[in-house]
């Protein structure tokens, strides 16, 4: 690969991070996504008894549970089977989504 | 007159006056932004109707059709034959849907829907105007491949308990009154049907039962496929490790007529089978509205739909979601499944009815916990993600997956899942 076809390839893959990013935060998007997790986690984020809420959570950490999950690193009875459903990028969003909701 | 049915009559009324009522006015829809009916309000049309209100900020009008008084759960409800739970542990209000939401309930039942006219017919006498339909009416049975059923008091006597309400109430009390010594005798029809590991389910809590009340008796399942169609290894563990000698499972059992008089049932290939408690689950389809409608366009019995926006293949302006659609690949029938297509659909309404492009990627996951004592329980669990280029909803390769065993900590897990699915449903 030359130099011009190096900086064409990287250009387009900035593009295409550019493109993927306001993908992922197309807030009617997540917003449908999330409400796949409202089944067992509360509309708003606020869950009935014997499961947690996620409204208002720190979104770093839920971040990296979401992650330990899908990873295998934290045990689970089906979360780690859920979060393999999603990409990386789609958990990120997700995490922030509830981050921002009242707690 | 109780509080509750004083509210359903008042939205009735005030439905039927201000709203969608077309008494021979083209134009009825122009007042106070589009209007949206549900039909059916159960785990997909009660997720709708909620789901519409709140992403459309109130803006479009709701009205839900559904003839019964209350919401009644079928998940758990055998929990009520295995009699760990009541009735009223899984029976529930539709008012929050009218309190939180605005929501029109209207208790009555579509008989005919005009799809040119965007119009359904109510059996009351009265007459909405849509502009978009949400129809989520359900199974009905396919009771033409049960000849036998068709005789009189043969429905009232070999009971499917399918839906649960007063046929759960009826086939407890045949359970109570069944001798020591009796057998129940569960006759499962082919995939696809509703809830596939629920007949496993139900099962074991008749053997949960007997256990404790009747341990001379004996639960016999007679299943038309090859092998369960659900957890296989887990329920055929449970039956080992807990019902031995009490419960058996006859596979490639397909039940072709039932004789209510004597409780025989009558097979395609096997010798008859007489219990004393007969339990018949008959092949099932989409709601009869559905069917009448044209839109069972599967094999007459699903409707196929627009996984994007749960429109109807058949028919425009008419979304179609739960039970009744002809379900993706490895998506099951279940209460779960149907929440989420309601939101799937009640989205690409809300984007539609403001002229915008629906969701290009829904993702649905599916969790369905089934209980094998009174207190413990497993899981399966799937994530589906749209393929565009398959125009349909596929499992994501790599997730989902079952319990590695029963247990009591998923017993309390699938409890947890019931209040919270109730409240994201209804409330």
């Amino acid at each position: 690969m030359n130099r011009w076809n190096k900086i064409a390839a990287t250009g387009s893959l900035a593009l295409l991070g550019g493109w993927a990013s306001a993908q992922a935060v197309d807030p009617i998007q997540v917003r449908d996504w999330a409400s796949t997790c409202a089944t067992c986690h509360g509309t708003a984020g606020i869950a009935q008894s014997g499961m947690e809420s996620l409204a208002g959570v720190n979104k770093d950490e839920m971040v990296k549970k979401l992650m330990d999950f899908k990873t295998g690193k934290k045990p689970a009875t089906l979360m780690h089977q859920l979060s393999k459903g999603y990409s990386d990028e789609q958990l990120q969003a997700l995490a922030a989504y509830f981050a921002a909701l009242k707690k | 007159m109780k509080r509750r049915q004083f509210v359903q009559t008042a939205g009735a009324g005030s439905v039927l006056g201000a709203l969608g009522l077309v008494t021979g006015c083209a134009t009825s829809s122009a007042s106070g932004g589009p209007h949206v009916v549900v039909v059916g309000g159960g785990y997909g049309g009660a997720t709708a109707a909620k789901y519409i209100r709140l992403w459309s900020d109130q803006s479009i009008r709701v009205t839900l059709v559904e003839p019964s008084a209350a919401f009644i759960s079928c998940p758990i409800s055998n929990l009520v034959l295995g009699g760990s739970k009541t009735m009223a542990d899984i029976t529930m209000s539709y008012d929050n849907l009218i309190k939180h939401h605005g929501v029109n309930v209207v208790r009555d039942m579509v008989t005919s829907i005009d799809a040119d006219k965007r119009t359904v017919k109510l059996a009351s006498g009265g007459e909405l105007r849509y502009d978009r339909l949400v129809l989520s009416p359900g199974v009905d049975f396919m009771w033409e491949t049960l000849p036998g059923m068709d005789k009189p008091g043969a429905q009232d006597k070999v009971l499917h308990a399918w839906k649960a309400g007063p046929q759960t109430v009826a086939l407890r009390k045949q359970l109570e009154a069944m001798p020591d010594g009796g057998v129940y005798a569960l006759s499962i029809p082919l995939a696809p049907y509703r809830c596939p590991p629920g007949p496993y389910e139900r099962a074991c809590q008749v053997a949960s039962y007997f256990t404790k009340a009747k341990p001379k008796s004996k639960v016999l399942i007679l299943d038309a496929n090859d092998d369960v169609t659900s957890k296989g290894p887990l329920f055929k563990k449970a039956w080992t490790d807990r019902y031995k000698g009490m419960l058996e499972y006859r596979p490639k059992h397909k039940t072709v007529d039932v004789d209510a008089a004597t409780n025989t049932l009558k097979f395609e290939f096997n010798d008859d089978v007489k219990a004393t408690v007969l339990n018949v689950l008959p092949p099932m389809r989409a709601g009869d509205i559905a069917v009448k409608t044209g839109l069972a366009t599967a094999n007459k019995r699903w409707c196929e739909i627009d996984f994007l926006t749960h429109e109807a293949k058949a028919a425009k302006n008419i979304h179609v979601l739960g039970d009744s659609i002809q379900v993706a690949p490895a998506m099951p029938k279940s209460g779960h499944m149907a929440n989420q297509h309601g939101k799937t659909c009640a989205a690409a309404v809300v984007a539609l009815l403001s002229g915008k492009q629906p969701n290009a990627l829904p993702i649905y996951t599916n969790t369905c916990y089934s209980f094998v004592s009174a207190e413990d329980a497993m899981h399966v669990a799937s994530v589906h993600r749209y393929d565009a280029a398959q125009k349909t909803m596929l499992p994501v390769p790599g997730s989902g997956g079952v319990s590695s065993a029963s247990n009591e900590l998923e017993g309390g897990y699938a409890m947890a899942w019931a209040r919270n699915i109730w409240a994201d449903t209804l409330a």
